[in-house]
């Protein structure tokens, strides 16, 4: 099950009776129930035996782990603690038993469980390295590497098809049948990237103490679950904590409801009917026999993105709302930016702060101390495009999304270098606001067309149908 | 409480406004002007065939029912120039041009013979639809009336004449309506059910009762784009699976399950009937379609998996009977198409065939004319 409109509704009915119901000082419980629970009822159905009931238990065993390891040294295990890892291992159990009754009552998970006895097999093994892994010394960086090993697995089309082959002939299936496309870990990417954030401040000293259940109520959180936005722990556990308080809901109902209905409108009206003939897909790229129907296609994909991914964001900010978490903004109208470095500050916002923290900061931290010192114009390409390739490949490991995370990288560092050297001619436009606009209208043009014409690299799956694609926009074909 | 008045004030603000906006519709009924608001022409290049497609994702065309949309796609929307004679081809998928691309249609075809018509050009307009029914073509033919067309082409063929079959196609339940206004009293006797069958009622006429026509509607121009960049409007597949030439001794037709002698009553010429009279003083040719010839088993039987023989000879015979008794101006090239050229259905041409039958439309009919 994805968010589609039926859950989106079950969710805001959930949510107002959440708030009409649910006594204050329930709701931080019952928010950590749900969102464990949700983990299990939004996997979709994966046609590999038990897959898709191991795979968001794998998600909580690690979110347990990292728990385990990222809360400091002289922290003491609290009986609330203990009451939310039984919490945890009795919702699994739970939910481990459906196995047992009809599958039309089996309503919270996509299809039959696994045997019980490997379930609890499994919850020991999680248990046990939740205890041991904190007593390693460098039990974070091994950890660190593990999600990135995961990361590359889901994200390489070879390695998780030979996961899934050897899954499949474990499980005594056919293994001709495997594909890439079974390891549909719903979450995982925006889960490891809360449980990466978490791990580093913590090697920096700078994250807050958590609880067991406060941490996974955060990575877990089933609005923003699936596709973000990627909070900040420090921020969630504000309004987290917060929830005790007695909440005016009707201002937050207003609030929620009103951002919900933006984000359908924009993701299954708008995005929904975009992608109905007027975006680029690989299919219709190798069909193309007009320069102008091109770049209607590509604008079209451009904008189907946006409202898709943003109407998506709205809906998960809106639910987040009815729940009594303010989740931040993740678009602040990118495609309205008059320079490549705005866009990125405004395109996928937490994404984007996401990498600025722990890869820019650190990479140029680090190019800044070497000696001898690379010239910063160096360091500013290097970091530059080390931060665009890691969100490049973030979302597969592929040429086309290495190639578009070289174009915003080289982007970023051309703009930088352009500011650098023509900032005071600019700042004399400021009292000129005629030639202003028009600079500005300039700029927006170069900017909207270098994002549009990077989607290319983003859209299709291979280097033949990309460079075919430019082909067609510039009437080469 | 505040709080629960607050709610209580949204939900029966938001239900009002609903009920409001539904009411409005109902009473100015938009959807038949909103389908003539059409980026076509505009920010697309007209469809050369009028939209149908099973297949949307793959064919970028889709199968919408709200006429004035359909035409306003298409490109007989286009201005008329002065010395263009206009003819519209009317029929079935062998005028729509199943498997066929739009430059190997017949219509497509008839433009590269470069006809003239009393000094004019001829431009050939394909307003072909994949359904076989007279009444679908009324309705269409009615439509085409609004574009100026100097002559008729009216392609027919029996499977479009069972009277039982006139309401099926969607397109015509959708526009009910319209072939009210269109008929009189007399044919609207003969099909008096359907009337209680398709008008629609207050419900249907809601937003919510139209939300899949509407939704059509902004599908049609959606697909518009790839359209506009492929020129693609049917998926044709590598393999096509061809036409049946043995067949078993089957005698059944239509509702029939053996022979029996048929009546012009028995035939929708009725319908053919009203289609001429809506044209006026244009000329409308009615040609009875090629279609395939077996010489495989039980062929003496059959001509085709469509057509046993006893009901196709009557049905040739009333047609040329009722052309005559009219004055209509009928041509029978049921048999002119090598049965080679046809493709998965005894009406389905391929691309040479359709050329060769563009040739014979010529010699038939153009070169007599001149």
């Amino acid at each position: 099950m994805g968010l589609d409109l039926t859950t989106i509704a079950i969710f805001v009915a959930f949510g107002i009776i959440y708030m009409l119901i649910i006594p204050p000082q329930w709701r931080q419980w019952s928010l950590f129930l749900a969102s464990i629970i949700l983990i299990f009822s939004l996997q979709p159905n994966i046609f590999v035996r038990w897959m898709d009931f191991i795979l968001p238990m794998l998600t909580l065993g690690l979110t347990v782990m990292s728990w385990a390891i990222t809360h400091d040294t002289e922290y003491r295990i609290s009986r609330q603690d203990i009451l939310a890892g039984l919490l945890i291992i009795g919702a699994m159990v739970l939910l481990a038993m459906l196995r047992y009754i009809d599958a039309d009552w089996r309503w919270f998970i996509p299809s039959r469980p696994p045997p019980t006895l490997l379930v609890l097999m499994l919850i020991f093994i999680f248990g046990f390295l939740a205890v041991t892994l904190p007593r390693l010394s460098s039990s974070l960086s091994i950890f660190l590497l593990v999600m990135i090993g995961i990361f590359l697995v889901l994200k390489t089309d070879f390695l998780a098809e030979t996961v899934s082959a050897w899954w499949r002939n474990g499980t005594g299936q056919d293994v001709s049948q495997a594909s890439s496309l079974d390891l549909n870990w719903l979450g995982f990417s925006y889960v490891a990237f809360r449980l990466i954030h978490t791990i580093r401040d913590r090697q920096s000293g700078i994250l807050p103490t958590l609880s067991l259940r406060d941490y996974i109520s955060y990575v877990l959180f089933f609005p923003s679950f699936i596709a973000g936005p990627i909070d900040r722990a420090e921020r969630f556990i504000g309004d987290f904590k917060n929830l005790t308080e007695t909440i005016q809901f009707s201002e937050r109902y207003q609030r929620g409801l009103t951002r919900i209905a933006i984000g359908i409108g924009k993701k299954f009206v708008i995005a929904d009917t975009l992608a109905q003939g007027m975006a680029l897909n690989p299919q219709n790229a190798m069909q193309i026999d007009s320069a102008f129907g091109a770049w209607l296609l590509l604008y079209g994909y451009a904008l189907r993105l946006y409202f898709d991914f943003s109407g998506y964001s709205d809906i998960a900010i809106g639910i987040g709302i009815l729940f009594g978490i303010d989740l931040p903004e993740n678009f602040a109208n990118p495609y309205m930016k008059t320079s490549i470095t705005k866009f990125w500050q405004s395109w996928h916002i937490t994404l984007s702060n996401w990498v600025r923290f722990y890869v820019f900061s650190p990479l140029s931290r680090y190019l800044l101390k070497r000696k001898p010192k690379p010239s910063p114009i160096l360091i500013v390409l290097i970091t530059q495009l080390a931060t665009m390739i890691v969100i490049g490949l973030w979302h597969g490991v592929t040429v086309n999304f290495l190639i578009w995370g070289i174009w915003h990288g080289i982007g970023l560092w051309v703009h930088k270098q352009w500011t650098d050297r023509t900032r005071k001619f600019y700042r004399d436009f400021k009292q000129k606001p005629q030639q202003q606009m028009i600079a500005d209208v300039i700029a927006w043009g170069i900017t909207f067309h270098f994002v549009v014409l990077g989607w290319v690299w983003f859209a299709l799956p291979d280097l033949d149908s990309a460079l075919r694609m430019f082909a067609s926009l510039f009437g080469l074909s | 409480m505040a709080q629960w008045r607050s709610i209580l004030r949204v939900i029966i603000k938001a239900l009002v406004l609903f009920a409001l906006c539904n009411g409005i519709f109902v009473m100015m009924y938009p959807a038949e002007w909103i389908g003539n608001f059409s980026l076509y022409g505009m920010l697309y290049p007209y469809r050369l065939r009028l939209p149908y497609g099973e297949n949307p994702a793959q064919s970028y065309n889709i199968s919408a029912t709200n006429l004035p949309a359909l035409f306003a796609s298409h490109e007989i929307r286009r201005k008329k120039s002065d010395n263009e004679f206009r003819v519209v081809l009317i029929g079935d998928s062998n005028t729509w041009g199943w498997l066929l691309d739009n430059d190997e249609t017949l219509s497509a075809q008839l433009n590269t013979l470069d006809i003239l018509v009393d000094s004019q050009d001829a431009e050939f307009y394909n307003l072909g639809y994949p359904i076989m029914s007279l009444t679908k073509d009324l309705l269409i033919l009615d439509g085409a009336m609004h574009y100026q067309p100097d002559m008729i082409i009216w392609l027919v063929s029996l499977a479009s004449f069972p009277p039982e079959q006139q309401f099926e196609p969607p397109l015509v339940q959708d526009n009910w309506h319209r072939l009210y206004d269109l008929n009189d009293v007399i044919f609207l006797e003969r099909y008096a059910d359907a009337e209680e069958r398709f008008a629609s009622t207050l419900w249907e006429r809601t937003i919510i009762g139209q939300r899949r026509s509407l939704a059509d509607l902004l599908r049609l121009q959606s697909y518009g784009v790839a359209w506009t960049a492929t020129s693609i409007d049917q998926t044709i597949p590598e393999i096509i699976q061809p036409r049946q030439s043995d067949f078993d001794n089957d005698l059944s037709w239509a509702n029939y399950s053996e022979p029996v002698t048929l009546s012009t009553d028995d035939l929708a010429f009725d319908v053919l009937a009203r289609g001429i009279e809506r044209t006026d003083d244009i000329p409308v040719i009615i040609i009875n379609e090629p279609m395939f010839i077996s010489d495989g088993q039980n062929s003496d039987v059959r001509y085709n998996s469509f057509y046993p023989r006893w009901a196709y000879d009557q049905y040739r015979t009333l047609l040329s009977q009722v052309a005559e008794d009219n004055g209509w101006q009928v041509y029978d090239l049921w048999d002119t198409i090598d049965p080679n050229e046809f493709t998965d259905s005894p009406v389905h041409l391929s691309a040479n065939g359709t050329h060769d039958f563009a040739q014979i439309i010529q010699d038939e009919i153009f070169d007599i004319g001149e």
